[in-house]
């Protein structure tokens, strides 16, 4: 790095000298140098929004030995952005629910970019409920931008619908295992994302909103998403560093998209390993737990510094 | 803290934006911050809302002295609290505590918009949590009035994961069968209602609050037009079937008192 920038003062330097009009390009390559250098974080937004990235079914179809799909909500229709399904591994039957992205123009006009509507999220809880009645483990893998902000999802009720997947999936009794695939972005992720175990992969990033979004309302400046994805702490290592994630679950060098193989068999590892810890423990245990780590989870102080005895109150709620 | 002794802020006048119409304090404060002239209810502070609903005396604060983090290490953000702390006398856009109404008690919590936009937090996440396991705790049926702009951006991935932390407390409210009552006021969006504002077993609006998930500009950036007039609006979810029933606020009281007669036994 330093080399190539020794280099480019070298050759300004001569640019000048000799009144050549490379400047332009030069500025390009010095732009370039720097979104390296100085949004690292950037990079990964990148690589996470890649059109080639492996998606849900892409990540299903190499984690299971085998997989059918299920469709539809039952109310309403079948939302090709959300999609969910039975799948197993070693014999076990596992129910799959994932946010689902195109990889090309056709399939994002199809799957609508991968942004749920109201009906995909109650296919995703119709799913989560058969998979309780069974004593499946589920699941989810995420990879939205955000659920659709469009008026027939507001009309249907998509705030609605996330925050009933929210309740339920708190008290599912059946494991829950989460993974941010590529973009985890904020209700639209959260909506697939209660669970007992959270992982990101490497260069996933998930946050309440999308960096173009925080740089246009808190930077006031939609032009500054890179600056804004530094400030917004969205990475795998930093959900890692505020507790909120278990895991970070490395990418092939370059991306995931170089080896989508290699990271599969990883997750497929984490769901195995996660499942035979946790079907072991009594549901109303695995409840208690998944809800003290949901409670858990905030930054403030308190003056009066009086600790309520929650994990108390829980135990005595629960039994 | 709440300070119910001055529920209304000093204002001599204040005009109607819908019709005009030039109403006093006193005019205010007797038509409940409703226009006389139309009907427009106008944005009430928490104190008022408290002072409104509760019987005289009844309210106790708790958790007041709750303090939102800097998680992002944001520049200016807790100058930016403090400063919001100082124009409202709440610790953050929740205000929660026991109250009674017409005799029965209650865990009220109320959320103040002049506050950060009513924006949710860590703070706000965790008061509404506790109000609702105090409420499961003590048998008491949990009323909660929202008014917020959704999740609060500066305090990145908490803010967002305060939805699954209400959203947790509202499943155990109905593991235990405690009622749990919301009152949608103007304006309830983002990650509010898409967690514990959309999960009360009644849904009360007041009249011509703004109720959605994106907010009307997002959508109308969606869809590259305008929306049409009344979209979102009290009256439209409860047309779209997520409301139960729009009450005017000087009847707020009574059809909240209803409520809780027919959920508490003996
Ligand atoms: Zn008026």
């Amino acid at each position: 790095m330093d080399e190539l920038k020794n280099k480019l003062e070298e050759l300004k330097d001569l640019a000048g000298k000799n009144n050549l009009d490379i400047n332009k390009s030069l500025s390009e390559i010095e732009a370039m140098l720097n979104v390296g250098k100085n949004s690292p974080t950037w990079e990964k937004v990148q690589l996470a929004r890649r059109l080639d990235r492996p998606g849900a079914l892409e990540f299903i179809n190499l984690i299971c030995d085998e997989f059918i799909e299920l469709h539809g909500d039952r109310y309403f229709k079948d939302d090709p952005a959300l999609i969910g399904g039975i799948g197993t591994i070693d014999g076990q039957a596992i129910t799959f629910i994932g946010n689902q992205k195109g990889s090309n123009l056709k399939e994002n006009l199809y799957r609508n970019y991968g942004m749920g509507g109201p009906e995909g999220y109650r296919k995703a809880l119709r799913l989560a409920k058969q998979a309780e009645k069974f004593h499946r483990p589920i699941v989810t893998l995420i990879d939205t931008s955000g659920a659709y902000p469009g008026p027939e999802a507001e009309a249907r009720g998509i705030g609605e619908a996330i925050a009933q997947n929210l309740k339920h999936f708190s008290l599912l009794k059946v494991p829950i295992i989460c993974f941010v695939i590529g973009e985890g972005g904020s209700g639209g992720a959260l909506g697939i994302g209660v669970g007992d175990k959270l992982y990101m992969l490497e260069n996933s990033i998930y946050s309440v909103i999308s960096p173009e979004g925080f740089a246009s309302i808190l930077l006031r400046d939609s032009n500054k998403a890179k600056e804004a994805a530094d400030i917004m702490k969205m990475t795998a290592k930093d959900l890692f560093e505020f507790g909120i994630i278990h895991g970070i679950i490395p990418e092939a060098p370059g991306g995931v998209q170089n080896d989508p193989a290699y990271t599969a068999n990883m997750i497929k590892e984490l769901i195995l390993s996660n499942i035979a810890v946790l079907k072991k423990k009594k549901p109303e245990s695995l409840i208690r737990y998944r809800s003290r780590k949901i409670r858990e989870i905030g930054q403030f102080t308190e003056n009066a510094g009086k600790e309520q005895d929650l994990f108390g109150l829980f135990s005595r709620l629960f039994s | 803290m709440v300070d119910l002794k001055k529920p209304y802020a000093q204002v001599a006048e204040t005009e109607c934006p819908r019709c005009l119409t030039v109403m006093t304090q006193e005019a205010m404060i007797e038509h409940y911050q409703v226009c006389r002239g139309c009907g427009y209810h106008f944005r009430m502070p928490a104190a008022a809302r408290i002072h409104l609903i509760a019987d005289e005396g009844s309210f106790t604060e708790m958790d007041q002295d709750l303090v939102s983090k800097n998680p992002l290490s944001l520049e200016g953000y807790e100058d930016k609290i403090s400063e919001a702390q100082k124009k409202s006398d709440l610790s953050d856009a929740v205000v929660t505590g026991t109250a009674k109404i017409d005799g029965r008690e209650c865990v009220l919590g109320v959320m103040s918009f002049q506050f950060m936009g009513g924006s949710m937090g860590s703070v706000v996440g965790e008061k509404i949590t506790r109000a609702m396991l105090h409420g499961a705790d003590t048998n008491k049926p949990v009323i909660i009035f929202t008014a917020s702009g959704g999740a609060r951006m500066q305090e990145g991935i908490f803010s967002l994961m305060q939805m699954a932390k209400t959203a947790n407390a509202a499943a155990l409210l109905d593991d235990l069968g405690i009622p749990f009552f919301i009152v949608l006021t103007h304006p309830t969006t983002g990650g509010v209602t898409a967690s514990f504002a959309m999960l009360g077993d009644v849904a009360i609006a007041e009249p011509g609050a703004l109720i959605g998930f994106a907010g009307p500009r997002v959508i109308e950036g969606t869809i590259n037009k305008k929306l049409p007039a009344g979209f979102q609006s009290a009256e439209f979810q409860q047309e779209k079937g997520f409301v139960d029933k729009i009450v005017p606020r000087k009847e707020l009281k009574k059809t909240l008192s209803f409520l809780l007669r027919t959920h508490t036994g003996a």
